[in-house]
């Protein structure tokens, strides 16, 4: 195995590369879902940001919150949501982790940390406060992770909430996937600041941007993170570099994005290249990820079976959940 | 110096000492709530009129915590807590200021039981105090009770007495899923009125029922908040005229306690629903709608709604004391309506 300098342990490459793995093949099915009809859902591509969620997912425990957004099923993935609760909430079904109620943009699976995804732009990061400051009120040592992206970094409820973890040293991280597009809207034309993590000096916040699309980078920078967080010394801001490949939602033709800035990105992408980095530093074999990557195919067959076998949910649901007491 | 609480276990406690006990037994009896917002810990003063007095010296700084003004952050604070079983008390101080915290309110607080397929609840309560009648114009004062009331997800309580308000933040911390509970602020200090029960530490008033503070024969005035005093006021008048008018307090906006207002409405034949908030698209029109409906034949007369005008609270006396309903034309109304 070839030793080089700033490397993550092998084992932590392997496992990121299985979350990696997952969440690719998990976006290009449910492409091809929607794409041929099968399935009706506003899909919010996340292929390109695989590494992100993966290593910081690394750097957590299950015990560990996480708060994401309609650009999240990545986020969720590779935390630990199970496929076939996905698939079926993916679906509507009554087997799906929300019972079908709340789709692909409210996922929700608290027995692994999952405890929001929201719709609106910047909510993440209020709400992920709170559960860090249950975890200081607790003492149980446990961290949250609010995602959001480069456009969120303009919203009030951004300033608003690393304003308010740092005043309180709330064990929480706020990583931005700076995709370079806020829609339709270029970063540099809708952000005043020059990087997002700028901003985290405005509020005495460590704050750090980093290669996104590079697990090594990545992952220490979540375990610094996280450490920090655990240790009670208070919040982080992350700004992670990546680009999204598709459109903000799918069927949008992305005229808005330079083709050569397009272009280089998926020269670039990140996944075949830690690929074949991971070959070519003996961490795994060809066949090695082969495997990882037939295994996941197969689970999504059982998991996207699983879910149009799963049946619609009845419509006295409508009067379920709205309350803890049925409405009569 | 006396704390509010101390002062409170005092006979014929006012609406803000009520408050304040209320608050104080429930942090008492259950060790996981908490209370937050502007200027709510002692340092600050326990809040701008000092409802949360004491709180912190009693609890600690760690359940009584001031936060910056920033209300997005403290709903979505009190969201986060609550997701892990907490039980937040969060203050936004006046109701017009809610209308900066609406996202984390109307699309998470009241949506996230839902959307998880029950997997996750919000047990926070909003406090938040407002009200016409001192003068602060279009920004400190309206009633914006119909738009949380209109959420589904979202329950709505708001007190016209000392005893009520404090069962009604009893019940409104205990309750599993998210409560607003609306003050008034120009009655925090005014004397327990004659008509309403003492205050019992310890009686929750359950969500969802309301109470007929005064029987009569002719016609049923539903109100709540300060304008249960203003119905009561004129009632008194009525009565010297030969008009008995009931008097309900709904006490709970949001589930409204529908099957009292139609029994009450079933044996008057006359409604006059009374609120200070604006009247169009208001609470009273989704009371009248209903029990038109469920009473239609049996009435007496229209149903007669009776809020504040359709316009931004204003500043100058005059236009304000014009602006909000009070006894004189709640009794003007009733006359008109009883006349036929």
């Amino acid at each position: 195995m070839t030793e080089r300098p700033n490397r993550i342990a092998p084992e932590v490459q392997l496992d990121i590369f299985r979350r990696m793995a997952l969440l690719k093949a998990n976006d290009e099915r449910s492409r091809k879902m929607v794409r041929t009809g099968r399935l009706v859902m506003p899909y919010y591509s996340y292929r390109g940001q695989e590494v992100i969620p993966s290593s910081v997912s690394a750097a957590l425990t299950d015990d560990d919150f996480i708060c994401t957004i309609y650009r999240g099923i990545h986020d969720m993935l590779a935390k630990g949501l199970p496929l076939k609760d996905l698939w079926a909430e993916l679906a509507g079904r009554v087997d799906g982790t929300c019972k079908g109620k709340g789709g692909p943009m409210h996922l929700t699976y608290p027995k692994k940390g999952l405890m929001v995804t929201t719709g609106i732009v910047g909510s993440s990061m209020p709400i992920a406060n709170g559960l860090a400051w249950s975890s200081q009120l607790e003492g149980d040592g446990r961290v949250t992770v609010a995602y959001f992206g480069d456009g969120a970094s303009n919203i009030g409820a951004f300033h608003e909430s690393l304003n308010l973890a740092s005043v309180w040293q709330l064990p929480v991280i706020f990583v931005c996937q700076n995709n370079q597009f806020a829609e339709h809207t270029a970063f540099e034309v809708g952000t005043s600041a020059k990087r997002v993590a700028d901003r985290g000096v405005a509020y005495s916040m460590p704050a750090v941007r980093i290669d996104g699309n590079d697990p090594h980078a990545m992952y220490a920078a979540a375990k610094e993170a996280v450490d920090r967080a655990r240790a009670g010394k208070g919040p982080t801001l992350i700004e992670a570099m990546t680009f999204r490949f598709h459109g903000h939602i799918l069927g949008d033709d992305d005229a808005y994005i330079p083709r050569e800035q397009k272009e280089a990105a998926i020269a670039a992408d990140p996944y075949p290249r830690f690929r074949a980095q991971l070959i070519e530093d003996g961490v795994a074999s060809e066949a090695d990820l082969a495997a990882i990557e037939q295994h996941w195919e197969d689970e999504l067959d059982a998991a996207i079976e699983f879910a149009l076998a799963s049946p619609w949910p009845e419509i006295v649901e409508l009067k379920r959940d709205v309350y803890q007491e049925e409405i009569a | 110096m006396a704390t509010v609480t101390e002062a409170a276990a005092k006979k014929a406690p006012n609406m803000l000492q009520a408050i304040n006990l209320g608050l104080a037994d429930a942090m008492a009896a259950n060790d996981r709530v908490l209370v937050l917002g502007e200027d709510v810990a002692d340092r600050e003063g326990g809040g701008i009129v000092g409802i949360t007095n004491g709180l912190e010296a009693r609890f600690g700084s760690h359940r009584v915590r001031s936060t910056p003004i920033t209300e997005q952050a403290i709903v979505g604070a009190a969201i986060g807590a609550a997701l892990r079983g907490w039980r937040p008390v969060a203050e936004i101080m006046l109701m017009n200021f809610t209308t900066v915290a609406m996202d984390m309110i109307v699309n998470h607080a009241a949506k996230l039981r839902f959307m998880s397929g029950g997997q996750t609840s919000v047990p926070i309560v909003i406090r938040t105090m407002t009200g016409a009648g001192r003068g602060s114009g279009g920004q400190h004062s309206d009633y914006l009770e119909a738009w949380f009331a209109h959420t589904a997800g979202m329950k709505v309580v708001t007190a016209s007495n000392p005893a009520d308000a404090y069962g009604l933040m009893r019940a409104a911390i205990d309750d599993p899923d998210p409560v607003m509970v609306i003050e008034n602020m120009p009655s925090y200090w005014t004397p327990h009125p004659e008509w309403a029960r003492p205050l019992t530490p310890g009686e929750i008033v359950p969500i969802g029922k309301a109470l007929t503070v005064r029987e009569g024969t002719d016609l049923t005035i539903v109100a709540y908040s300060r304008m249960v005093v203003e119905a009561m006021n004129a009632a008194r008048v009525l009565e010297g005229e030969g008009i008995s008018a009931e008097v309900i307090d709904l006490r709970t906006i949001s589930p409204w306690d529908r099957e009292a207002v139609l029994a009450s409405v079933g044996k008057t034949g006359r409604l006059l629903v009374v609120h200070e908030a604006v009247t169009p698209f208001g609470v009273g029109a989704e009371i009248a709608a209903s029990v038109g409906h469920a009473l239609f034949g049996k009435l007496m007369g229209p149903i007669e709604r009776l809020g504040a005008a359709y316009s931004p609270v204003p500043f100058s006396k005059p236009l304000e004391t014009a602006f909000m309903p009070g006894a004189d034309r709640i009794a003007d109304t009733a006359r008109a309506m009883t006349r036929a």
